[in-house]
């Protein structure tokens, strides 16, 4: 049903080219993230595959069917837009309604299939209210109830949630979740924000300046990043990379290792420093360490907490077998 | 920080737009009071105001010398219909430079603002023989037509200025929907811009009723709209300043009555988007 492929796909905006030839495929039913630091063309390819922008080059199948030429009405696609993009005019009931009234279907269908939506997305006593009268969380719901009453072969999200505040973005992204396993069809979502890629996706596509750096599940990525950049991209807090000696005696040009693999040693760790900010989660507890000669900062992640102050020293131990090792280009050395 | 407006500040700025409001009002209101007064009246001198013989001669003799009614429905028809065809031809060429701009697209909005830095009277001669060919001369259809071009520019501008104002994923969404190009522009674009095409049809009607020179230049008798009902008693027999005042009031006041009941939306489309 809804698979997208996209072959060689390119574009240029006039001589720049923001994506280079690029090959994916996202499987049917998958719940695919593209995720990267801003600017690094994550929504430009969201916007192909939606047809919003134009490929300057290279194909993309959807269903099989070649759609590279074909406008953003005719792949069959829907999408949910950052700003909500509902039609300020119209009743809730109107925005749902819009993309069934363009496709000319009888009003009894789209009275039932509205009323389904609003029901799924308890929408229901807001029907007939006005965008600007909901809040952004009620809005971001009109605008997925808009693009499932269509029933399209996947939905396109690009960064639904970053107008939301903190914690209603935890929320959402749990319907969001819980509607990919309801309706069960492909879902591609852009978002900068690793925690809801790490979250939502079965499948995280990284992408650093148009090009793909990795394709993978979340823990694949998580535990065997392919480079440098995803090691440090993916979790939070980041990765710690080291380069130097430290580096040398693992036969590496960086090593990293991430906040949880390094614990606070009693007496004498490997590695030592002084302690800088710390950050008390309750749950967690992460430590800043500085002056350990081997990085500017060095992150360690501590269930619980333990008494150490800002300048204690810190003794640490990291686990051997969980280093990672790169080499001169960034690539991880197996 | 709010600024505090002191009792006395306030009063000074009242006083000081109601000051600039009658300075501008005060030529119509002169125009309105003169109407009212008999010929010696409206020239003597020193000028008298409030305290005269008020009379309504001067409109009967207007309206037993000229027929009024067929100005109005002249003026109603050049103004309303040059206006209409004016939006119906900007509204397209607005969404175009708003939502898919070219390289030259800041060119050409300039370049159509340009047309309006040229005198009139310069292109008097080519449109008055174009006129005359064509067999337009006198005609509403004619006055519809130059009177559509001339404001052309100014309704493109304000549309477009309005529509740079809708956020361009709401058309994406419409698009995403399924919308063509005109339903994007009739369900989309159109409601939400209503506010800035109300205001832009309301001042170009306006441009149009009270515009003179095209208006006076290529109608003699049939299609002459209000204006030049008002030319008519400016001179031939010498000044009848009572009767040209009396002729000029009727003239304005269908204008005048339209804006006064329209004032809101016109204040809120002319600010529309310089507050965000």
């Amino acid at each position: 049903m809804g698979q997208i492929v996209l072959k060689k796909v390119q574009k240029k905006f006039d001589d720049v080219e923001v994506i280079p030839p690029l090959d994916l495929t996202i499987e049917d039913g998958e719940f695919t993230v593209f995720v990267g630091p801003s600017g690094c063309g994550k929504s430009t390819l969201l916007r192909l595959i939606a047809g919003l922008e134009d490929v300057t080059a290279g194909s993309i199948e959807i269903d099989g069917k070649e759609a590279a030429d074909l406008p953003p009405a005719k792949r069959g696609l829907s999408m949910v837009f950052q700003s909500y993009a509902l039609y300020p005019h119209m009743s809730v009931r109107k925005n749902i309604a819009f993309p069934l009234k363009m496709a000319k279907m009888d009003s009894a269908e789209i009275k039932k299939r509205v009323e389904a939506a609003a029901e799924v997305l308890n929408l229901t006593s807001y029907l007939d209210r006005r965008p600007g009268q909901l809040s952004g969380g009620q809005r971001q719901r009109v605008a997925i109830g808009r693009s499932i009453v269509r029933e399209p072969s996947a939905f396109l999200f690009d960064e639904p949630l970053s107008n939301l505040d903190a914690a209603l973005r935890v929320g959402m992204r749990m319907e969001i979740s819980e509607l990919h396993k309801r309706l069960d069809t492909t879902m591609v979502y852009v978002t900068h924000d690793q925690v809801e890629a790490m979250t939502m996706a079965d499948k995280i596509v990284v992408l650093q300046a148009g090009v793909v750096e990795q394709v993978g599940s979340p823990l694949d990525l998580y535990h065997s990043p392919k480079n440098k950049f995803v090691a440090g991209f993916i979790g939070s807090p980041k990765m710690n990379l080291i380069e130097g000696d430290e580096a040398k005696k693992h036969n590496a040009q960086t090593i990293g290792i991430r906040p949880e693999h390094i614990a606070v040693a009693d007496g004498n760790g490997e590695w030592s420093g002084v302690v800088g900010v710390s950050e008390h989660l309750g749950s967690d507890t992460f430590f800043h360490v500085h002056d350990t000669g081997l990085a500017d900062m060095i992150t360690v992640r501590v269930e619980g907490d333990v008494g150490l102050k800002y300048g204690d020293k810190i003794n640490l131990s990291p686990r051997q077998d969980l280093i990672h090792k790169f080499d001169q280009q960034g690539d991880r050395i197996v | 920080m709010a600024r505090a407006v002191t009792g006395q500040r306030k009063m000074i700025n009242t006083l000081a737009a109601w000051s600039v409001g009658l300075l501008i009002f005060f030529p119509i209101l002169w125009t309105i009071l003169t109407s009212f007064k008999s010929e010696a009246q409206a020239i003597a001198n020193p000028p008298v105001f409030f305290l005269f013989d008020w009379t309504l001669e001067n409109y009967s003799a207007v309206q037993e010398r000229s027929n009024y009614s067929k100005f109005l429905w002249n003026s109603i028809i050049i103004a309303g219909g040059s206006t209409l065809l004016g939006v119906l031809i900007a509204v397209p060429a607005a969404w175009s430079m708003a939502f898919v701009p070219g390289k030259r697209t800041k060119d050409i909005l300039l370049w159509m603002l340009s047309t309006k830095m040229l005198p009139a009277v310069g292109v008097l001669y080519p449109i008055y023989l174009g006129f005359v060919k064509a067999g337009l001369l006198d005609t509403r259809v004619g006055l519809v037509i130059v009177m559509m071009l001339i404001n052309l520019p100014i309704i493109v501008w304000m549309l477009y200025t309005y529509f740079r104002e809708i956020p361009s994923e709401i058309l994406e969404a419409a698009r995403m929907d399924g919308a063509t190009l005109r339903d994007e522009i009739i369900h989309v674009l159109t409601p939400m811009a209503i506010p800035g095409i109300a205001s832009t049809l309301l001042l170009n009607f306006i441009l149009a009723w009270n515009e003179a020179f095209w208006t006076l230049n290529l109608t003699a008798a049939k299609a002459a709209p209000l204006t030049a009902f008002i030319a008519s008693y400016s001179s031939p027999e010498g000044l009848f300043f009572a009767k040209l005042s009396a002729a000029s009031t009727m003239a304005i006041a269908p204008i005048l009555i339209l804006g006064w009941f329209s004032q809101k939306q016109l204040v809120r489309g002319l600010t529309f988007g310089a507050v965000k």
